[in-house]
Order: structure tokens, then sequence, then C-alpha cells
């Protein structure tokens, strides 16, 4: 693209961001309390953030890198960095985040059909369903191939029984994503299907569980013969595993960035200096600036793979390299947040226990830390065994 | 080399310049290929890992730089001579066992038209082969920065054997005599020729380094699939698998810091300082996590002196200390991030 054009983007759409995010919605929180998930029950925190919310709908700024006729606003590699520029400089929120925009969207653009990706996708665009992610089981965890929720082929549709859990969101989501079985002979990877089940369909169930950060975002999900349409499959019958892998690489990427900062995001220093006591403790300071630098690294890689991504020398196992880096170092951070906080951040009013806590499953979701070293050794290094 | 002795090759240099190498940042106006930092910072990256010991970074890379940064005609010789290869360079900077230009105490004191320098130089790589020396000196409260040749009338040179058995000298100054025209750029305003240098040439250094890196890790790896413990390649023990997918982890993020730092050096050199510190921290860090996890994993042999590693090591240990070391960049990343 000529660069008089991006000029021209740049400006038209820092002159439509200043004119249309609501002064509320730059304060660039990012934090539980903050995210607008959509869905059908959604209950807007503030009309600012429904105002938000709508606007960007119209420009389709909630999922910019979609093609528009699927809700997004069509852009390239290149807009879509000024895109992530100008929201920084205005200090922005993301006025929509979910499953939906990170894991499916990409998934149903990849695998899905014209009409599949017509149904769908403009949904979640617009912030009305919200998705969660049915994967793990109780038997299959880092084994996820080894899962045995069962889809039999009753001829006018598919019959679903099993369970998974640590379901994140089960309980608020409209819509689930799941991994089934649906060839039990087969070897395990070659008999999965992914399959998209309404949470409304009778059979559905889901049943909260608490996590340490105090908060309950995941449940189990039972489903106890739950029919679904057969146009409800995504990709090849059998054929699941690859579309499981590929979103989780998307998942992944999705979860690493929280790690990288170059630009964006505010300096760990910045952070940490506004506790009471500072960063006068020299090892602190020490520690923060290890971590600030490897951030910042870590921030320049996830753009070089997107680059590479973009002139299409795949990275695909470079995602697993991302999320390892990228979740260890956010663990890191928060350890430092809370270190820096004293007992002032021990009570849980103060709000940076809950995301400390909720920070150490960043190595354990969308695939553990041991996982990824284990992907990284023998697909990329080729290591035996 | 180590054995024969010698602390660079002539013939390697020769041949580098040979193949345009010295000229890659000087103009083509004076017989350069004038290709850029990134580029420049691509072949240091196959000398890191190839170990090749040249005067490559002093030369190519910070003299070049630094008289760039100066437009008069005696630079665009001095830069064409680079190019040709009839001049080497080193740069004296340091005079304490930390890198700190700011510290400088050796004085240069005005008399007539020209000055007089006196006091020590340290760590000066290069420093005992170069044929002429860039040196940092204090004239008055400022930093002034000269370009002499190393056979001036009052410079003795005192070769060091380094660990990784590289030229590196102590050179002292003995009321050496620099006439006004030596002077790089303005009296008293050293760092604005030397600055761009000093970061032309730490990111030249840091991607040196994570060649080594990349070298270290590349050699371990070959190694893994092929010794044979308890009956099976020691590459299928997951403690050393993991060991080696973390270590090329580390390698990844650390190239990307210095794919960054030669494109800020071209495209943004102002306000490339950050991106530099990064490149220069992560690297050093990342060189040295590389050699040691390199011997660990080659047992016994990782320890041995004619074994690749152990080189390796060595010139990492040297490389994370010139031109400032983890500590010192990382302060400066520190402080444009707002600690
Ligand atoms: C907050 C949170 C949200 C989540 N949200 C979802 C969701 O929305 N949807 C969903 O489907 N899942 C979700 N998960 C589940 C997550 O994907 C699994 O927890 C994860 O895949 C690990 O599986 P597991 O818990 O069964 O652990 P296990 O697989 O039992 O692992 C236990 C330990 O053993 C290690 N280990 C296992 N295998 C190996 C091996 N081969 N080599 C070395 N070490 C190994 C692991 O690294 C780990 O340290 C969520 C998890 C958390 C914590
Ligand atoms: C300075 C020095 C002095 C020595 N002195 C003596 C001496 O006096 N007498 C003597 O008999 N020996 C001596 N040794 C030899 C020493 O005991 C061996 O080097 C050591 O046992 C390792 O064996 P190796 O070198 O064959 O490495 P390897 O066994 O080939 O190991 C290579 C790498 O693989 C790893 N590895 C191997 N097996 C496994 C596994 N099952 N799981 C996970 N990782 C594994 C190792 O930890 C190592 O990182 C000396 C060695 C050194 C370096």
């Amino acid at each position: 693209m000529e660069a008089t054009d991006l000029q021209a983007f740049r400006a038209d759409l820092r002159a439509w961001l200043e004119e249309n995010c609501p002064q509320e919605m730059r304060d660039g929180r990012n934090d539980e309390a903050s995210i607008c998930w959509g869905g059908k029950n959604w209950n807007f925190a503030s009309e600012a953030q429904r105002i938000w919310l709508e606007r960007c709908v119209t420009k389709g700024y909630t999922v910019p890198t979609w093609p528009v006729e699927y809700g997004g606003a069509g852009l390239n590699r290149e807009q879509e960095k000024i895109f992530h520029e100008e929201m920084r400089r205005l200090n922005a929120r993301y006025p929509l985040q979910s499953f939906g925009i990170w894991m499916l969207g990409p998934a149903l653009l990849h695998f899905g059909t014209h009409e599949q990706k017509l149904h769908y996708l403009p949904p979640i665009a617009r912030g009305e369903i919200r998705w969660c992610q049915g994967y793990s089981e109780p038997g299959a965890g880092s084994d996820l191939a080894s899962l045995q929720t069962r889809c039999e082929d009753k001829g006018d549709h598919w019959l679903v029984n099993g369970q998974k859990i640590w379901t994140s969101y089960a309980d608020k989501a409209d819509w689930i994503f799941a991994l089934v079985r649906t060839d039990r002979e087969a070897p395990k990877h070659k008999g999965i299907s992914f399959v998209l089940i309404d949470m409304q369909s009778e059979g559905v169930s889901t049943r909260p569980i608490r996590l340490i950060s105090g908060v309950s975002p995941f449940c189990e999900t039972f489903f106890d013969n739950v029919k679904v349409p057969k146009d409800q499959v995504v990709g090849e019958v059998n054929r699941g595993w690859d579309v499981a892998k590929y979103l989780l690489t998307h998942e992944r990427e999705m979860i690493s960035a929280a790690g990288g900062t170059m630009g964006s995001g505010r300096a760990l220093g910045a952070v940490l200096a506004e506790s009471e006591t500072g960063l006068t403790d020299p090892i602190l300071r020490a520690d923060a600036m290890r971590a600030e630098i490897d951030g910042l690294a870590i921030g320049l890689t996830l753009e070089r793979y997107k680059d590479q991504a973009e002139a299409g020398q795949g990275a695909g196992d470079a995602s697993a390299m991302l999320k390892y880096m990228g979740t260890e170092l956010n663990k890191r951070k928060l350890e430092l947040v809370m270190a820096a906080g004293g007992s002032d951040a021990l009570a849980w009013e103060d709000g940076r226990a809950p995301n400390w806590l909720r920070t150490k499953a960043n190595s354990i979701e969308g695939g553990t830390s041991e996982v990824m070293l284990s992907i990284i050794a023998k697909r990329v290094l080729g290591l035996p065994g | 080399m180590r054995d024969a002795g010698k602390t660079y090759d002539p013939e390697l240099w020769k041949s580098m310049v040979d193949m345009g190498w010295a000229g890659i940042l000087v103009p083509e106006s004076a017989g350069g290929s004038d290709m850029g930092h990134a580029a420049a910072c691509v072949l240091a990256e196959e000398m890191g890992k190839t170990l090749a010991a040249s005067p490559f970074l002093s030369t190519a890379v910070i003299a070049a730089t630094a008289l760039r940064q100066v437009t008069d005609q005696r630079a665009s010789e001095a830069l064409a001579r680079i190019a040709s290869g009839d001049a080497t360079y080193a740069l004296a900077v340091d005079e304490s066992a930390k890198f700190d230009p700011a510290k400088t105490r050796m004085e240069a004191r005005a008399e007539g038209n020209g000055f007089r320098l006196s006091g020590q130089k340290k760590f000066v790589a290069d420093g005992g082969n170069a044929d002429r020396l860039l040196v940092l000196a204090r004239t008055g409260e400022d930093l002034t920065l000269f370009d002499l040749p190393a056979d001036r009338e009052g410079i003795s040179r005192d070769g060091k054997e380094m660990i990784d058995s590289r030229d590196s000298a102590d050179i002292r100054f003995n009321d050496v005599a620099a006439t006004g025209d030596e002077v790089l750029g303005q009296v008293g305003e050293a760092m604005a020729v030397l600055r761009p240098a000093l970061e032309a040439g730490q990111a030249a250094l840091a991607a040196e380094m994570t060649g080594l890196a990349a070298g270290a890790l590349g050699t371990t790896i070959e190694y893994l699939k092929e010794r044979k413990q308890f009956g099976v390649p020691i590459g299928a023990f997951q403690a050393l698998q993991h060991r080696a997918a973390h270590l090329w982890c580390e390698c990844e993020v650390t190239a990307s810091a210095i794919l960054h730092a030669g494109r800020m050096l071209d495209n943004d050199p102002e306000n490339a300082t950050l991106a530099v510190s990064l490149a220069k921290a992560r690297a050093s860090d990342t060189a040295q996590r590389a050699v040691q996890e390199g011997v660990q994993m080659h047992g016994g042999i990782g320890m041995t002196d004619a074994f690749d590693m152990g080189f390796y090591m060595k010139r990492a240990r040297v490389a994370a200390e010139w031109l400032g070391d983890y500590g010192y960049h990382a302060n400066i990343v520190a402080q444009s991030r707002g600690f």
C-alpha cells in the first residue's frame, strides 16, 4: 500500500476515534470488570460501553482485520498496525473481546463454508453471540486428543453425550465450539470432529467452578443426549483435530500477547512506581528492569511473526514459543506488582491480588508451558522421542 | 588460529575486504556499498556463528559510522581507506574495568592550534593491530574525539592475552601531539559523532552474539541427536529437550530485538537508543545462557579445550562486556521506559 494512502487512513481513523470514542472509554483498562464480552445476556457496565461498541460495530472495528462482508473492516497488516497504534494513542479500551473474536472467528475464516461464515461471523463481530470453548475433559488435558465426549450420527442429526471441564464462561456463553469423538475405532487424532452447539439446546447444563482468584469464570459442562443439526460441523467430519490445532495457535498468540509491551500497554516501571514505596528497592527494580527488557523483546517477536505470517512464511509452531515466553513473563510481572504493592496489595478490595492469581493459569490454559516446550523440542528442533 | 599465537588473521580480513564487507557502511561516493546497519548486523551475526575474528566491528561499523557523521574531505578520504582495506581502526574509550564514556578522564590539553593527549586506555578491541585509533579525551569540561595514527610518537600499545584470544590492547598516551584537523567533529562535542558510532557498534556486537548463541545452540542440538547414553540419543530425555527448547525461545526473542535495532538505526537513527540497548542487553544475556547450557548438555566433552563450545563461551564473555554490559544497557532501557 502507498505511504500516502496509509497516512490518509491514519488521519481518517484518528479523527473518527477522537470524535467517537467516549471519554470514559479512554482509560486503557483491560481488567475483568472493564471488558465488554457481549452476548445475549450481556449487561453493559455503562452507557459509554454500549455506545462505544455500537459505534465500532458500524465501522467493523470490533474485528478490524475480518473481511467487510463478515462484519470486519477488511484492514491489511499495515493498517492493522496503525489501528492499534491509534487506539493506544487515545488509550482507548477495546470495544469488544471474546472467544468468538480470538478463536472461533479465525478458525471459521479458515475452515468454514461460506454459509457458515455468513451465519456465525457477523453476530460475533456485533457482540450479539458469546462463545465458549469445549476442549478439555476430566481425562483429557494436555493429552487433549484422548477426549471421549461422544458424537453419534443419527441420520438427520448428531447426538452428543459427555462432559467437558474448565470451560471458561460456559454459564454466560450462548454457544460452544467443542471437540467430540465421531469415530471410536480410528487412531485418537483421526476420530475427532469440531462441532458448534447452542448452549440453549436441551440436555446442555453447566456447573460453575470457583478459581483461586475468587471469581468463577469456568465451569463443568455436561452434554446429555444433545441433538445437534448436521450442518454444525466445521471442516470435515473426523478431521476436527486440524481445526482444533489451528484454533489453538490463535488462542496461544492471544494469551501470549498479554506479555509483550513494545510501545503498547504501559511500562512496567511506571506501573510499579505508583505503589506506595515505588521502585526504591534495588532488587525489585533490577527484576523489573529485566522483565521490562524481556517484555519489549517478546512484543517485537510477536510483531515479527505477524509480519512473517503476512508474508506467507507460516510460523505455526512459533505460537508455542510466544505462548510459553509470554505467559511465563506475565506471571513474573504480576509477582513484581504484588511485591511492589506490599501489604496494600494483599486485601481483596485492592484488586491486584485477583489479577496476580489469575495469571497463574496463563501457563496452563491453552496448553501448558511443558507441553509448549515439548512441541518446540520435537517440531522445531527435531529432537527424538 | 589461537594456537598459532595470532589475534586475528589478516588474510581473512583481506578476503572480507574483497567481498566488500569493509565498505558496508561507507557511502558509494567513497567506494563503499552503503547497505546500512541491518545488513551490517546480518554479517556480524554470521561472523558470530563462525567465530570469525576480524576488525570488522571496530573498523567497518564503528569507525565508519563515526566518520560518516562528519562531512569534510578528510573524513571521506578516511572512509575510502576503510572501504579499500587500507586502514583498520580501533576505538579507545574505556579507562576502567567497566564501559562508561561519560567518566573519561584522559586529558587533551590545548596547545597552540593543537592538543597534547596524556593518559591510559584499556580493553581497546583490535587496538594491538589497528592502523588508526579513535580516542576519547577530555578537553576541559567536555569530551572530544580524536582520529590518530596508531604509530604516533608517544603512543605505546600493550597487547593483552585475552580469554577469547582476540586482539585487545592497553594503550598509554604520553604527551601525544594531535592537530586540530585530527579532531573528529567539533571540539567538546564528541558525543555527536561517538553516540551513533557506539550505537552502530553495540547493535552489530549484539548481532554477533546472537549468531554466537545460534551457533552454540546448533552445535548442541546436533550433539543431542548423536550422543547415546542409556541406549538412546540423549535428546530423547525431556530434561534436555526442555532446556534446549527454552534456549531456542530465548534466541528467537533476541533475534527480534536485533532486527529491530538494525531497522531503527537505518530508518530513525535519532531515536534508536532504546532499541540498541534492548538488543545489546538481550544478546549479552542470551549468548551467555547459550554457552552455559551448551557446555552442560555436552557433558565432559563440553569442558575440553579442543572443542568449539569453549571458544563460544569465552567470546560470549568478552562480547558481553565490550561496549557496555547487561547492567549498563538495562539502565538505559529503564531510563527511557520511565523507571
Ligand atoms: C483458567 C483456565 C481456563 C481454562 N479455560 C478453558 C476453556 O475455556 N476451555 C477448555 O477446553 N479448557 C480450558 N482450560 C483447560 C486447560 O486447557 C487445561 O487445564 C490444560 O490443557 C492442562 O490440562 P490439565 O489441567 O488436565 O493438566 P494435565 O494435563 O493433567 O497436566 C498436569 C501437569 O503435568 C504436566 N504434563 C502433562 N503432560 C506432560 C508431558 N507430556 N510432559 C511434561 N509434562 C506434562 C503439565 O504441564 C502440568 O504441569 C482452562 C484452564 C484454566 C486454568
Ligand atoms: C573436569 C572433569 C573431571 C572429571 N574427572 C573424572 C574422573 O576423575 N574420573 C572419572 O571417571 N570421570 C571424570 N569425569 C567424567 C564425568 O564423570 C563425566 O563427564 C560425567 O559422568 C558425564 O558423562 P559424559 O561426559 O559422558 O556426559 P553424558 O553422559 O553424555 O551426558 C551429556 C548430557 O546428557 C545428560 N544426560 C545423560 N543422561 C541423561 C538422562 N538419563 N536424563 C537426562 N539427562 C541425561 C547429562 O546430564 C549431560 O547434560 C570428569 C569430567 C570433567 C568435566
